[in-house]
């Protein structure tokens, strides 16, 4: 019995799957869709659902940044710098929420830099998951030498500490643009941001994926496969993919957050994004100059919008975990 | 248990030498790295010496070869910019950067412990639920971010912290000059703080949730049972009996943690302006000393590596399971 | 005799997101001191609530105890302060655990995890407790007590932690002696030992022991009377011997009758219809009213209390056995007791389908390609054996005895370190890759675990239809969903479970989509691993029937490998008994059974507890724990078991010779 709760509290199962008599199928057990079930469970919980919101708002306005911005993010007002949001004393209403040094609108400018921290926070995750799943799935299958070597990579690479990995390439690849200054455009430009911050992640993935593929491998179903002539990749993606696709997404959610972390400290150093593309780690470090002045609005509202964007990714990732995989309570 | 020690001996070579390989090869990303190193206006003539001046018209494994035997031996070239040895001015630096990682890694750990064993034995109160608030926002706050907030907050409002640069504490203690270590103890301490506490706050939020799951887990265990069936006190079964058991995957984290603060510190650094490794990697980007970079980063993976050992011969003395295999 | 423990009216509840589970639902029993009581029941019914909640260890939240008493030796159990019931913990009442792996704790000495408990109840000095706790030790059997007090857990095997967990629960002289499970993850002959070792000290101390128990050997063996559990209440409280001849309750009497062993052989099993009930959604009345053949109206409406229906007979069921008219008993004989007409073809003319070559499977540990030392574990070690068409053959022995990694070899999940497997007169190991593809379907495989066997992310019928992906290029889809709705049919499920997914399925339903699985590929051969083991009694009764069934509509055959003797007894024709990856004795059931002549043979056939408290016989207990396979003893492996070993023993293995026609053993002392 206390094995039966246990396992309810750990894996959500409910304990009387055990019991199913002929009589629950004649009244037909109600069955939710999966759908349903997670509509059902974020309405219950509220806060992911604020979140959820939150993360709509974001991707909606980076989506359709021209349409909300009031102002063109990069035309300079020389007259009106450095003004406080039109709410404060000073402020005036062309500006919401005030300019900065050059007297570029911000709010505008917020708005468009979710973009890049949107594009870049999920196309780095991509990245980074989809090449560490499959070598971490290939590691763990295999075993053996496959896997002394994959790991040994992955070891490599966490000793690399990964900005220091970004920051370099980053700084390599920018110091060649300028050399042989080479015109690029703006997914030229993030594409190198994208795949170091992806690379400089695949190892997480690699590892989660190497240890589920390590337990499936025990598990009875995948030896049915096998008994039954099943290939390789068959078993490798039909059969212990699916099941260890949830403490992925988990991770992977969590991971959207840190990427946009990352991002925005790059940006915030002055490496990635070129500066005439407006980012939110941008808009901090030209804020710098006038943080020993006081001034309040210009490096708080680029840090607000990262940490509301972040804070609501993890309360889904944190959700996911619970509604998807309880086991990984981290 | 000394043969596994020898094992991961080896086994940290082996990355030590991927790392290497790595930090060599981020040069050939721009396809020739001749041109890092001359000026937009150098002619062809003077790009042409520099190739070999610098040895990149050689083969690459020849390279490697005299990359690696320099690396070996601490030598990654002279500074394009200061004149002086790569090494040496990344060593001269490397006090800052581990007085600032060590007080970012005890405030990680030392709120951290109390913090989630707490909030685990009392689950779903309201110190738990607090906890966990707290450590879910902490672990969304950019560290950067939040130095800017305490500089311009705790500096620039109350005037109560300094906001940029250091005192040296650990270089004196090294020579062995104490009284200067004392008198200058209290200053030192001060720049500490806010960039101590920004750089730490990510980790303890981490750690914190990472020490409540792991005492969950452990405290659902069957030993655990058995140590109230014996009628040892709540307490106790808490301490001893789950907090040794539950520290086991908490230590693996937090030696891993202690790379990505030392990393993660490039950014705090040029925010305090502490002169640490990652400030002068950030300028010799800027000024494509590559050298310098390259001296850094092999220097901070070595750290992280023997970082990591430690942990290992540690966790040999926390699970007797691989002490006696 | 005077009361010991008294529980009365007890219900604890679990209040968790799915809703409340009402884990124990009104139990009241009583241990006198020196008794020993078994408790007995389904997984689920409430046993082990009950007997942790004596020691309030119920983890609360989420479980509570909601009402009833529990008195311990006068003392109100629920009523003790906190310093009390530290007291009373391990002090009065101690408990040992299922799980001998994870009950020690792995980071501290078995000193340290003895000695605390005694430092805790008795004033006496870390010395004194210490040579205390090698005494306990020796008393348990462990050998080289005093060295073994340094030892850490992970060095020592299941039986040893066992024993460790037993010392420390006497440690302090307790009044009782709470068995939670004590040796179901023990192999059969380490199994002896403990209940031997809990017999002798509960003579000595003259403990209460409370013994939980799902396996109805142990409990003749050991128990004085029996509480029978079922879905949180007491459905019948019976003396030991009573309840064996004269088993009132429906439940209880579907319980004994679904044992292999208690009805004749070859005929089918009893069977109790359907599952436990749903604990978030109990019936109302009676729990077992859907499961109960002589269920009334009355049944569904009110509740049966437990009442003593004759002399030390408690029952709780209004048509207990004793009340029901001969007309309704019949009944349930008629339709239960068919007998099954073995209509296969006659021992004589049968033919080899499957043999084994003197197999040899080594596996590696430890050790990568930075050094190590790897050692090697000699799983199977030369093992030869034929399976005739329409035969069932079994595999019997302990853990490490190799018999899995025989049946993995088998169907190609292993590849063998020497020797082959022959099926179907073609060798599976170095054919073509043709050839083993079409040997793959001839050969499948039904595993233990109905959890784990079956992929959670699929489909029933994504299941099922695997071998037809795989191997029917030249069907159909029409064709192929016709095959797959004739094989669920055939293992006893409706083609609207085909959409399903396993989570909605009982173990048992499980275990009958992966028996489905095997099957769509019409084989010839199926190596059943220990395919009911993992399942309730009432359950597995009625898996045994349907592969009893299976075998004959399709005239498979099968090797079967179980722990469990009865289970073997029940469906095989030859059974071969398998130590550390050697044949040790290989014969006709009837002969192995009745005339073992190898000394491994007889201990185990021995120590497996027999459902029938009359049947206390002389036993032989094995001293020793088996031996590591990764460097066995010299000579036969049996030897260092062996009461009859000898000098040549040590230095020369014993052949595996034929003794009588079909009967072989490898002994030097036959």
């Amino acid at each position: 019995m206390l094995k039966l709760i246990k396992k309810l509290n750990v894996t959500g199962i409910i304990p009387g799957e055990e019991s199913f008599t002929a009589k629950e199928e004649e009244l037909g057990r109600k069955r939710v869709s999966f759908h349903g079930r997670i509509f059902r469970s974020m309405v219950k919980a509220k806060t992911p659902l604020i979140a959820a919101v939150i993360i709509l708002v974001v991707i909606l306005m980076a989506a359709f940044a021209p349409f909300f911005a009031p102002n063109e993010p990069n035309s300079v007002d020389i007259r009106n710098r450095i003004l406080p949001p039109a709410f404060i004393e000073g402020g005036i209403s062309e500006y919401p929420l005030g300019t900065d040094t050059m007297g570029r609108c911000v709010l505008s400018r917020l708005i468009y830099g979710a973009r890049v921290s949107i594009v870049v926070g999920i196309a780095a995750v991509f990245v980074a998951g989809i090449l560490g799943t499959v070598l971490g799935i290939i590691a763990g299958y295999f075993g053996g030498i496959v896997d002394d070597i994959i790991m040994r990579l992955a070891d490599i690479q966490l000793a690399f500490p990964f900005i220091l990995l970004t920051i370099s390439v980053l700084a390599v690849i920018q110091a060649t643009r300028d050399v042989h200054q080479i015109d690029v455009n703006l997914i030229q430009r993030l594409l190198p941001l994208i795949l170091t911050l992806g690379i400089a992640q695949w190892v997480v993935y690699a590892r989660l994926a190497r240890g589920e593929a390590l337990s499936m491998r025990e598990k009875e179903f995948v030896d049915a496969a096998r008994a039954l002539g099943d290939n390789h990749f068959s078993i490798m993606f039909r059969n212990i993919l699916p099941n260890s696709i949830a403490p992925l997404i988990v991770i992977a959610s969590f991971n959207v957050g840190s990427s946009i972390i990352a991002e925005s400290s790059l940006s915030f150093l002055g490496l990635g994004v070129p500066p005439s593309i407006p980012t939110w780690g941008g808009m901090l470090a030209e804020s710098r100059e006038l943080l020993i002045t006081g001034n309040l609005w210009l490096s708080t509202l680029p840090g607000l919008c990262i940490v509301f964007t972040v804070l609501s990714i993890n309360i889904i990732g944190d959700w996911l975990r619970d509604f998807l995989d309880p086991r990984l309570r981290t | 248990m000394l043969r596994y020690i020898g094992r991961r001996l080896l086994q940290s070579v082996i990355v030590m030498l991927g790392v290497s390989v790595l930090a060599f090869s981020v040069l050939f990303l721009s396809g020739d790295p001749t041109y890092l190193y001359v000026n937009e206006r150098a002619s062809h003539e003077q790009i042409e010496k520099t190739r070999q001046q610098m040895g990149f018209d050689q083969p690459i494994y020849i390279q490697y070869g005299r990359f690696l035997k320099g690396a070996v031996q601490g030598d990654f070239g002279k500074s394009l910019r200061y004149g002086q040895p790569a090494m040496q001015l990344v060593l001269e630096r490397f006090p800052a950067t581990i007085e600032l990682a060590f007080v970012g890694m005890f405030i990680a750990v030392i709120f951290a412990i109390p913090l989630g064993v707490l909030a685990a034995t009392k689950r779903n109160s309201i110190l738990d639920g607090g906890t966990m608030v707290f450590a879910m926002v902490g672990q969304s706050i950019p560290g950067y971010w939040f130095g800017l907030m305490l500089i311009l907050i705790v500096g620039v409002y109350w005037k109560l912290l300094p906001i940029s640069g250091r005192v040296p504490l650990l270089e004196p203690l090294l020579r062995g000059e104490f009284g200067v270590f004392f008198s200058s103890l209290g200053q030192g301490l001060r720049h500490l703080i806010l960039p101590g506490i920004a750089s730490g706050i990510w980790s303890l939020s981490r750690n914190t949730r990472l020490v409540r799951s792991s005492m969950l887990e452990v405290l659902g265990v069957d030993y655990i049972t058995t140590a109230r069936a014996k009628g040892v006190a709540e307490k106790k079964v808490v301490m001893k009996h789950a907090f040794r058991n539950a520290m086991i995957p908490v230590v693996t984290i937090v030696g891993l943690e202690v790379g990505f603060l030392l990393s993660g510190n490039i950014i705090i650094e040029n925010v305090f302006a502490w002169p640490g490794i990652g400030r002068l990697i950030i300028y010799a980007i800027n000024q494509k000393d590559f050298n310098i970079v390259q001296a850094g980063v092999v220097l901070l993976a070595f750290f992280f590596v023997i970082i990591n050992l430690i942990v290992d011969v540690l966790y040999t003395w926390l699970d007797p399971r691989i002490r006696y295999n | 005799m005077s009361t010991l423990l008294d529980i009365n009216d007890l219900e604890v509840r679990f209040y968790t997101p799915e809703g409340v589970i009402r884990a124990v639902d009104g139990v009241s029993l009583n241990l006198e001191r020196g008794e020993t009581l078994g408790v007995v029941g389904e997984s689920g019914c409430g046993k082990t609530v009950t007997a942790r909640s004596v020691m309030r260890l119920i983890p609360t939240p989420p479980g509570k105890i909601v009402k009833g008493s529990i008195r311990f030796d006068n003392k109100d159990v629920l009523a003790l302060n906190r310093q009390e019931l530290l007291a009373f913990r391990g002090g009065d009442v101690s408990m040992i655990f299922q799980e001998p792996m994870t009950s020690l704790n792995p980071v501290f000495t078995i000193k340290d995890q003895l000695t605390e408990g005694i430092l805790l109840h008795q004033d006496i000095s870390f010395e004194e407790a210490v040579k205390q706790a090698a005494h306990l030790l020796d008393l348990t059997g462990i050998p080289s007590a005093r060295e073994r007090l340094n030892s850490f857990p992970h060095q020592l095997s299941g039986g040893m932690r066992q024993r460790v967990m037993i010392a420390m629960a006497i440690s302090c002289n307790p009044k009782m002696l709470i068995a939670d499970e004590p040796t179901t993850a023990l192999d059969v002959t380490i199994q002896a030992q403990i209940l031997e070792i809990m017999r002798n000290l509960k003579s000595e101390f003259n403990m209460g022991i409370m013994l939980i128990t799902h396996d109805l050997g142990v409990v003749a063996e050991m128990a004085d009377r029996v509480v029978v559990m079922y879905a949180g209440r007491v459905v019948e409280i019976r003396k030991i011997r009573d309840l064996y001849a004269d088993a009132q309750h429906p439940y209880t009497e579907g319980l004994l009758n679904s044992i292999p062993g208690s009805t004749e052989e070859r005929k089918r099993l009893h069977v109790i219809k359907g599952n436990v009930p749903n604990l978030l959604d109990l019936p109302t009345g009676c729990t077992f009213r859907d499961r109960c053949e002589h269920a009334t109206e009355k049944c569904a409406v009110e509740k049966p209390e437990l009442v003593e229906v004759k002399p030390g007979a408690w029952v709780a069921c209004f048509n207990y056995k004793d009340s029901r008219t001969k007309d309704q008993n019949k009944i349930q004989l008629t339709s239960e007791g068919e007998v099954s007409i073995d209509n296969r073809v006659s021992k004589e003319d049968r033919k080899p389908l499957v043999k084994v070559e003197n197999l040899v499977k080594e596996f590696k540990v430890s050790g990568n390609f930075l050094g190590g030392k790897s050692k090697i574990v000699h799983a199977v070690d030369g093992v030869s054996f034929s399976i005739n068409q329409g035969e069932v053959f079994s595999l019997v022995g302990e853990s490490g005895c190799g018999k899995t990694t025989t049946g993995r070899l088998m169907v190609g999940l292993e590849e063998p370190t020497g020797g082959n497997v022959e099926i179907a007169g073609q060798h599976f190991y170095g054919a073509s890759n043709k050839v083993q593809r079409r040997l793959r379907k001839e050969a499948q495989i039904i595993f233990q675990d109905p959890y784990s066997s079956l992929n959670p992310r699929m489909k029933v019928e994504t299941i099922i239809g695997e071998g037809l992906r795989i191997h029917g290029d030249h069907m159909g889809r029409k064709e192929k969903e016709e095959r797959i709705v004739e094989v669920v049919r055939s293992v006893g499920l409706e083609p609207y479970h085909l959409p399903r997914y396993p989570h909605e399925f009982s173990g048992g339903q499980r275990q009958r989509i992966g028996i489905a699985r095997a099957l769509i590929l019409n084989p010839q051969f199926i190596v059943c691993d220990e395919p009911v083991s993992a399942l309730d009694v009432s359950i597995q009764a009625q898996i045994l029937n349907l592969m009893k069934d299976l075998q004959e509509e399709y005239n498979l055959t099968y090797l079967f490998i179980a722990h469990d003797l009865l289970v073997v007894k029940h469906l095989s024709d030859r059974v071969g008994v398998l130590y550390l990856g050697k044949m040790v004795e290989l014969a006709d059931k009837n002969e192995l059974y009745g005339n073992p002549v190898h000394p491994y043979t007889q201990a185990l056939l021995s120590a497996s507890p027999k459902p029938d408290p009359g049947a206390k016989s002389d036993r032989i207990v094995l001293t020793g724990d088996i031996p590591s396979p990764i460097n066995p003893p010299s000579g036969c492996y049996f030897r260092t078991r062996c009461n009859r070993a000898t000098k040549k023993c040590t230095e020369e293995a014993p052949k595996l010779m034929e003794i009588s026609p079909g009967h072989y053993a490898s002994c030097h002392y036959i």
